[in-house]
């Protein structure tokens, strides 16, 4: 039976594996809303053979190979091609005309996972005629997705869904343009990464890197807590010039936070903001 | 196998057994698939505006629905039910629905948060995340509730309740829309009752179980 005496030791457990796993590796997850963590350390726990987080932490103390893998299973790496269509075809209708009136645009998907989101941005940019001269800056704290994402290849069994998203997303050519197919996987067009810098970028650590036109962070904000989220929604406004946009995701928004007076709001319902000239 | 399980369950005997604890609840989880707006449908809007516990809600539903069902069972309902937003307080006398293509989790400080984890039994939401998470911060002060449903979602979940003292209850199957989720909870995790909707309904609106004693 699982009592809450047992619980709260685990939670104590808990806090003190994160607590070392900041100390000896710098990956901070010490403001990461604990449900999310724990059901992941409790899967590598099952995973493992140990019996306790406490003996999951002398492990990892003592083994970076193993601290990898908790590190895989703690970044999210659920995303896809032009994921939730109408937020792209939102930023067609109402951000696109006026990027337009920038000689040279950048462009940062911050916590980018592995890359489909970044690919779909391009295209987009492609078909607007924006694309040549965006630069668009790529992020994640995890090196391994950031692998993945460079690679640009993905398999080919999710092809009919990203096809159906391009096209619900207002795309204006067609999808199988931009991949070709090779066994079982689609390899995204070289020219589609031309514009584009990945880079491991930790949100919860580091800073500002350039002066953006437009953020996109979707589905990240939602496993900080407050105070993390603020700082950096903070990152995020001293990163944006003025009139620069954010989009986030569909349960994600600036209100409620300090800078949402500084911010107001494209599209609600796809959580598109711009920064306000001052 | 249902036979076989049923006689165990002291269906008539819950209350009573109930009523001799202390435990007062703090919280209700339910989970739902198919059938399963049909059954909110009946149920939220019994509950009076005081009701004093919250109900957190996974019904399994399209990635790309809107949020049109807490809308439709907001207006027929005395409580206030809404989509759950990441990192509200956890309320009594409302109910919150997991949003579309997140699952929904209870935090340790009973406040809600919101994932794009991978899916869970080919679900998200999933039930059993909910469920888990929920047993892990209301313990036995914690009611789990599976209704109709065409999958194994919940199970689990309502096993990990039980583990944690809290008490379970499971639509007979027989009269579930679907009896799929039912039986699979049944058969997981032995629930302390097995009840009819218009029961499981009763119950909760009977004075010294979540109500207050007259």
């Amino acid at each position: 039976m699982m009592t809450p005496q047992a619980t709260a030791t685990e939670n104590i457990e808990l806090e003190l594996l994160l607590q070392a796993m900041y100390l000896q590796y710098g990956y901070d997850f010490r403001e990461y809303s604990r449900a999310h963590i724990k059901r992941r350390v409790l899967y590598r726990l099952s995973q493992s053979g140990f019996h306790s987080i406490s003996e999951l932490q002398d492990k990892i103390l003592h083994d970076p190979v193993f601290f990898e893998a908790l590190l895989r299973d703690l970044s999210i790496n659920v995303t896809e091609m032009f994921r939730n269509p109408d937020f792209y075809k939102s930023i067609r209708k109402q951000v696109i005309p006026l990027l337009k009136t920038y000689p040279f645009l950048k462009i940062w998907h911050a916590g980018c996972s592995t890359g489909e989101e970044v690919y779909s941005f391009a295209i987009m940019l492609k078909e607007e005629g924006l694309y040549e001269r965006s630069q668009i800056y790529a992020t994640d704290f995890n090196p391994d997705v950031i692998q993945i994402a460079k690679a640009g290849v993905y398999p080919i069994r999710h092809i009919k869904e990203y096809t159906s998203n391009y096209q619900q997303a207002g795309g204006t050519c067609s999808f199988s343009e931009y991949y070709r197919a090779s066994n079982n996987s689609v390899i995204f067009d070289q020219d589609l990464k031309k514009q584009i810098v990945f880079a491991a970028h930790n949100l919860v650590s580091d800073g500002v890197f350039a002066e953006i036109n437009m953020i996109i962070c979707r589905n990240v904000l939602i496993y900080f807590n407050r105070d993390l989220q603020n700082r950096v929604l903070n990152l995020f406004n001293e990163s944006l010039v003025n009139g620069g946009y954010i989009g986030l995701g569909s349960k994600e928004t600036i209100q409620f936070s300090p800078i949402a007076s500084k911010y107001k709001t494209i599209d609600s319902k796809e959580k598109l903001f711009k920064k306000k000239v001052e | 196998m249902l036979q076989n399980i049923k006689p165990l369950i002291l269906k008539k005997n819950y209350l009573k057994r109930k009523l001799n604890k202390t435990a007062t609840y703090r919280a209700i989880v339910i989970g739902t698939s198919s059938g399963g707006l049909y059954a909110l449908k009946q149920l939220l809007p019994a509950l009076p505006k005081d009701f004093p516990c919250p109900l957190i809600i996974v019904q399994h539903m399209s990635p790309h629905s809107d949020n049109y069902m807490s809308k439709m069972l907001n207006e027929i309902s005395q409580i206030k039910v809404k989509e759950a937003d990441e990192k509200e307080a956890i309320l009594p006398g409302v109910a919150y629905i997991a949003p579309p293509d997140y699952h929904l989790m209870v935090e340790p400080d009973e406040t809600l948060s919101l994932s794009v984890d991978n899916k869970v039994n080919y679900s998200r939401p999933s039930i059993d995340v909910l469920f888990e998470t929920a047993a892990e911060t209301y313990h036995r002060q914690l009611i789990g509730i599976v209704l109709t449903g065409a999958n194994a979602d919940g199970a689990a979940g309502l096993l990990s309740i039980k583990k944690a003292g809290g008490y379970t209850i499971v639509q007979e199957p027989e009269d579930a829309d679907s009896p799929a989720m039912p039986t699979a909870a049944i058969q997981m995790s032995k629930p302390n009752s097995i009840l009819t909707l218009k029961e499981i309904i009763k119950a909760l609106l009977r004075p010294g179980f979540v109500m207050p004693p007259r």
